[in-house]
């Protein structure tokens, strides 16, 4: 019986010949991440282990990214403890201004290669799976427990193929293709399990749109989602890292939960309606919901391909005179990148604010906060109640170019709506 | 020994944004973070919990982000156990981490309303319904898992894994 790449990393990192979905193992770790959020409560944690140092300086990895630059004082404090951790241990630290948004800058910089094992103190960390990895989100104490020891414990999961055939019609995004996914099979549909993405449809998907379907892997419960390592990764890797990299493939004999194909050929651009990221409609269904607000940006939808996305609809075209629209880059090479492009001026000039890289609005932390009875087109990846703002606010998820037409027209509406 | 607890009753896919607001998570403080639990899905729900109450929910608790926030929370709070039909992995992770007991039972939590008194045997996965008086089976832990709530958590486990390396390496 053959083995799924989630199997062999697993079974790699355990030291083993091979492991079994619903055992559990010790494996090694690659890498080791947390945040401005989650580190403080790591740190506090890794003190009461009695260990002086994090098991390898060059393995672990912090990133402010969520409130800042500081929203207020306590957000400050937060921030300081994890600075001055990571200067003291020697790890790597990605100051704002030279990073951004987590997820978006570890792949820049190549530290999330094919075959790894990285855990983050953050859900999305599953990010990392559009590069052939295995990464999952854990909470602090495990991260705390990993920063010391370099290994953690992990229950195989099982794994559940999903096989995307047809034609990408314009405007149909990965960002479409996941919230498809989710729609189909429901916010804990792959609960505990790891989604293979694959089929013709993948082999053809840019990079940052299989990031941002690994991302939310998340979104449908599971522990991670992966893509085979293929051309277009390794084109990434080799604009960014010189480090080697062993890539993992399932075998043709591999045992899968589930194989689940989809024909995306008929696929149009996609919302999420509160309060669940599985309350999928297609964008030109929604009638008549006036908005207040539109974010585009984060971990989710803040590349350069993004932007461009919302540039393009936005070229020529105002910001609806009722809404805010609030563009963010992903990191300080997005905005960079988006500077030198062109993008920014086309932002500017359209009449939607340029932020700085945060996480920011996508968790209600600051920079575009929901007041009562608001409602935002967003690129993030969760609607859930309250979780931009106020608990009767509403968020609707999007790709950016449904984001932005929605942003122009004042309502819920797809890109083809747009003269 | 058994726990027993007043029942406040929750429906599915109970998020981590409801149980604690990321606005609150520039604290690590757990009585702080306390005063906000569940806030968005009732919020009276820190006025009105007691110590020693059982929250029960339905699928796919604690679902969204990593944030340990969430079970320190209901911990701080006083809830002494949550009982769930299914619970997302890293919340599920977390409060095992932290010594916050998590039961999922689908069958007590479909015949159990807010207010019922719940007895819950962790050790043998048991529960009951005291108001019913109708028992129900829970889903055992691994043995692994009941290593590390043997430990007290975690952190306990990892440190005693330590100590036992250093002292064999300073046996050597």
């Amino acid at each position: 019986m053959g083995m799924t790449m989630a199997e062999k990393i697993l079974a790699r990192a355990a030291g083993r010949s091979r492991v079994e979905p619903g055992e559990i193992v010790e494996v090694a770790v690659d890498l080791v991440m947390t945040n401005d959020i989650t580190a403080p409560l790591s740190i506090a944690e890794f003190k009461k282990l009695g260990v002086e140092r994090v098991f390898d300086p060059k393995k672990v990895v912090f990133v402010p990214d969520h409130f800042v630059p500081a929203k207020d004082i306590k957000a400050a404090e937060q921030s300081k403890i994890m600075r001055e951790f990571a200067l003291e241990q020697n790890a790597i630290y990605f100051e704002i201004g030279r990073a951004g948004i987590e997820h978006v800058v570890l792949p820049e910089h190549g530290l999330t290669r094919p075959g790894m094992v990285i855990i983050g103190a953050d859900s999305h960390t599953c990010t990392y799976g559009a590069f052939n990895a295995f990464a999952t989100g854990m909470g602090s104490t495990d991260i705390a427990a990993a920063m010391a020891t370099g290994t953690t414990w992990m229950r195989v999961p099982p794994t559940i193929k999903f096989v995307y055939t047809g034609t990408l019609p314009p405007f149909v995004t990965g960002k479409d293709l996941i919230l498809y996914t989710i729609g189909q099979i429901g916010v804990d549909g792959a609960l505990y399990a790891c989604m293979e993405f694959t089929g013709p449809v993948i082999d053809e998907l840019p990079m940052d749109d299989r990031i941002t379907m690994a991302n939310m892997a998340i979104e449908a419960g599971a522990k991670t989602g992966i893509f085979a390592c293929d051309d277009k990764t390794r084109e990434w890797l080799a604009k960014v890292t010189t480090e080697p990299y062993e890539p993992v493939d399932s075998d043709p004999d591999a045992r899968y939960a589930q194989v689940i194909e989809f024909d995306v050929s008929n696929l149009r651009p996609l919302v999420a309606l509160p309060h669940l990221p599985s309350n999928v409609q297609p964008a030109d269904e929604v009638r008549d919901l006036p908005i207040d607000q539109v974010v585009i940006g984060s971990c989710t939808n803040g590349r350069l391909s993004d932007l461009r996305i919302a540039a393009e609809i936005l070229k020529g075209r105002q910001v609806h005179p009722r809404v805010r629209c609030i563009v963010i880059p992903g990191s300080q090479e997005v905005a960079k990148q988006a500077a030198k492009e062109g993008l920014v001026d086309i932002f500017l000039e359209a009449g939607a604010v340029f932020s700085v890289s945060t996480c920011g609005p996508c968790l209600g932390g600051y920079m575009g906060v929901l007041a009562k009875g608001e409602r935002c087109v967003s690129t993030t990846n969760r609607n859930f109640r309250g979780r931009m703002g106020h608990r009767e606010s509403e968020v609707i998820l999007a790709s950016p170019a449904v984001a932005a037409a929605s942003a122009v027209l004042g309502r819920v509406a797809s890109p083809f709506e747009l003269n | 020994m058994p726990m027993r607890g007043r029942v406040w009753k929750f429906g599915d896919n109970i998020d981590t944004d409801v149980i604690i607001p990321a606005r609150y998570l520039v604290t690590i403080d757990p009585q702080e973070l306390a005063q906000h639990v569940m806030e968005d899905i009732d919020p009276e729900f820190a006025a009105k919990v007691r110590p020693g109450d059982i929250i029960v929910a339905g699928r796919n608790f604690g679902c969204g982000s990593s944030r340990e926030h969430a079970p320190i929370a209901i911990k701080a709070a006083g809830v002494q156990a949550v009982v769930a039909e299914s619970f997302a992995r890293i919340f599920f992770r977390n409060a095992i981490n932290i010594g916050l007991p998590v039961v999922e039972a689908p069958d007590a939590v479909r015949e159990t309303e807010t207010g019922d008194e719940l007895e819950i045997d962790t050790e043998n996965g048991i529960v009951r319904n005291l108001r019913t008086g109708k028992t129900y089976k829970a889903t055992q832990y691994d043995e692994f898992i009941q290593h590390i709530i043997r430990a007290g958590g975690l952190l306990n486990a990892v440190r005693e894994r330590i100590q036992a390396r250093k002292a064999a390496e300073a046996g050597q």
